[in-house]
């Protein structure tokens, strides 16, 4: 069951191709300075950094886990600033180039896979939700948002819409397909953005769809359409559209953006057991930032001195990404009892000074641990 | 025939004797055939039994155990893997509404022998969602059967009788002990070790019995140990839902005193239940009030505060210590 309809690569969406020439599409024109694809290329660079630096930090033990991004960087950079200020997004685990898109600091992240917070930024404040590491949840919080974006009047010219990120194997989970019709039953402003990357941890597409992803959109009622994910223009470009369509109330879009995982599923993956090196070899050629650079250099949009200023800032980055790290105290242990609840609670107060005391009866008793 | 495996190698060495005996035996998950699981339980299954009997599932756990489900009711044994603790959820509503409902609403016409295993608890400084404690709303479904292990011999025979059974049963997972490794007597018979129901005195004592299951019956072990005041009895009580009361109801009447520890939350948990009936049971042979020892009713927090929000050594004696107050 290897080549099965799931992995066809037919009317694929690309505005620049992997060796860095720009095309036009008639239907995703894009309007985009010099200096806009130098910043594109800016992100890119600077969360592969921050990929980069997390996976270092989380061999040395610094990190419990992380989740790479690594060959996602197009589809997330691309989609992350066709964002508005006002709409919101609500990622999965992986979406660390979103992140950075909406202005969550790096540490913020580091934070949650080091285990000293469970993501402890402000989903309002970003408009970029909590991470969601239970599998296709967020689809749904995504439309019920977006339904209240349409009961308050937000859809419209200037209007607001709601993004939700999953992977290709989220597809296969009742709750997005819950939230694909939700989502069209209700015209509910807010698109859905699949990175097919290619794999849910071991499992290849061909387990998870027979029919490729952005095709099932039509069976729910609303467009669906694949885009180039190693493209960052292209995914621009798309999201911008669906983004627009959604927010003036034409209802939901599926993207799905045809990527690839370069690294391991995570930290704890071992990619080697079921994936030939033959495949990464090709997606390698089909590197998100080498075409973009490809394409300032042949363009003479971009000089050595641009580069280099860049790999400096991304030394940078990666030194405070290491030190906050590093320097990020532990939670204090009655951290555990706050935010369990609003409202006052009998059982939390009783536990919390339970244990209070408990953990004062250690006081001075030295290194034996209390007895 | 004794053999060293540490209890996940135990497992997947129970799994593959349940293959070998009984073609309708047959694995489903997320990530159970070439990788051979997140935690290499099915390691190797997939190499030898194939395809059809190892089944890489779409990532769906509602539709897992819903087509398990459907397997059973066409003569198979499935034996599912759900990846993570917090990942049963998606398929609370197959387990709980179906599952454990299906042979009393068919009037005995339906079995479900539908294996559940769950690598489950805390202590390995994962993200949310992977430490989960989620037995007692096991244990609170009517229909449903619910083990767990805490040592490489009874995770490989236990498995094998769950599968056995015409029952679905819950497999809870200590993923934190799963490296531990012990001799497995792989050469006896399934008909003679003990019965996955049965709870197991794991360390004779006589003046506190100490009750745990799974990821705790370790650290009770090390508590015993190191309590050189008392003499500590501890309980391995193996089997949750239905839980043997005749062993632990001897045991407490023998020492006294009770001490129940738990990763679970302290609120319904399994502790509750086996407080209240011992209290019902034991009530005149008791000296102190059943203490438990449990997480908190918080969310399991994140991984840099796991050790304090986990009964530890000192919690554990610490509820020893409580049941000697009075
Ligand atoms: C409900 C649920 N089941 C299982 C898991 C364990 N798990 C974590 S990531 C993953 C694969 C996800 O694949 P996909 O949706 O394609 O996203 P990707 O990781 O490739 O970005 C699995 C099975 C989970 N997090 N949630």
């Amino acid at each position: 069951m290897s080549d099965t309809a799931a992995h066809e690569e037919p009317e694929l969406i690309q505005l620049l191709t992997p060796e860095g020439e720009l095309t036009e599409h008639p239907d995703y024109p894009l309007d985009i300075t010099a200096e806009e694809i130098r910043a594109l290329y800016r992100d890119l660079v600077l969360v592969r950094r921050v990929d980069s630096e997390a996976i270092t930090l989380q061999r040395q033990g610094e990190l419990g886990l992380w989740v790479s991004l690594l060959g996602q960087e197009a589809a997330q950079i691309g989609s992350g600033r066709a964002l508005h200020e006002g709409d919101m997004a609500f990622p999965s685990y992986r979406e660390h180039g979103v992140a950075w898109c909406r202005g969550i600091q790096p540490k913020e992240l580091l934070s949650m896979f080091r285990g000293a917070s469970n993501g402890g930024w402000d989903p309002h404040e970003h408009g970029f939700h909590l991470y969601t590491i239970v599998i296709g949840s967020q689809a749904l919080h995504a439309t019920g948002y977006a339904m209240g974006v349409q009961r308050d009047g937000a859809v419209g010219e200037d209007g607001t819409a709601v993004i939700s990120y999953f992977g290709d194997g989220a597809t296969s989970q009742g709750d997005t397909n819950e939230a694909f019709n939700f989502a069209s039953v209700n015209n509910a402003p807010v698109v859905f953005f699949c990175q097919n990357n290619q794999w849910a941890i071991s499992e290849p597409l061909e387990r998870q769809s027979r029919v490729p992803i952005y095709k099932r959109a039509a069976g729910f009622g609303f467009p669906g359409m694949r885009v180039d994910g190693n493209d960052v223009l292209a995914c621009l470009a798309v999201t911008r559209a669906a983004l627009d369509n959604a927010r003036t109330g034409n209802g939901p879009t599926l993207i799905e953006a045809f990527t690839y995982r370069m690294g391991a599923h995570t930290t704890n993956d071992d990619p080697t057991r079921y994936r030939d090196k033959g495949e990464l070899d090709e997606w390698k050629a089909k590197d998100p930032i080498l075409r973009v650079r490809r394409y300032l250099e042949a363009n003479g949009l971009a000089d050595e001195a641009f580069f280099a200023s860049i790999e400096e800032e991304a030394d940078k980055v990666g030194e405070t990404v290491r030190s906050q790290c590093r320097n990020m105290p532990d939670p204090e242990p009655l951290d555990i009892f706050h935010e369990v609840y609003a409202e006052p609670n009998v059982h939390i107060d009783q536990q919390r000074a339970e244990f209070a005391d408990y953990l004062s009866s250690f006081e001075g008793a030295g290194a034996e641990g209390g007895r | 025939m004794g053999t060293n495996l540490t209890i996940g190698k135990a497992i997947n060495a129970g799994l593959r004797a349940a293959m070998e005996h009984d073609p309708k035996v047959l694995m489903m998950g997320e990530d159970v055939g070439k990788l051979g699981g997140v935690f290499r339980v099915t390691d190797g299954l997939y190499k030898d039994f194939g395809a059809d009997r190892v089944i890489d599932t779409p990532l769906a756990e509602s539709g897992i155990v819903g087509t398990a489900i459907g397997m059973a009711m066409r003569g198979y044994r499935p034996v599912v893997e759900i990846q993570f603790d917090g990942f049963f959820f998606p398929a609370a509503n197959q387990t709980f509404t179906q599952l454990a409902k299906m042979r009393r609403r068919s009037a005995g016409k339906l079995a479900m022998p539908v294996v559940m295993r769950i690598p489950y608890g805390g202590g390995i400084g994962a993200v949310e969602h992977h430490s989960e404690s989620p037995e007692a709303y096991f244990q609170h479904t009517a229909g449903l059967r619910v083990v767990t292990v805490a040592n490489p011999e009874d995770a490989y025979w236990m498995i094998q009788q769950a599968i056995r059974s015409d029952d679905p049963v819950i497999f809870l997972e200590p993923k934190r002990r799963y490296y531990e490794k012990t001799e497995v007597d792989t050469g006896a018979s399934i008909d003679e070790v003990t019965p996955m129901g049965a709870a197991r005195i794991a360390r004779p004592g006589t003046d506190c019995t100490l009750l745990a299951y799974g990821p705790m019956v370790k650290t009770a072990l090390q508590a015993a140990e190191a309590d050189t005041e008392h003499s500590i009895e501890v309980v391995d009580v193996r089997s949750l839902a239905p839980i043997d009361y005749p062993t632990i109801t001897e045991s407490v009447k023998r020492t006294g005193r009770l001490v129940v520890a738990h990763e679970a939350t302290l609120t319904g948990g399994p502790g509750a239940e086996i407080a209240a009936r011992v209290t019902e049971e034991c009530f005149y042979h008791l000296e102190s009030p059943v203490i438990r020892v449990a997480a908190f009713d918080t969310p399991y927090p994140q991984s840099r505060l796991e050790e304090h929000y986990l009964p530890d050594l000192d919690r554990v004696l610490d509820g020893v210590d409580r049941a000697f107050a009075y």
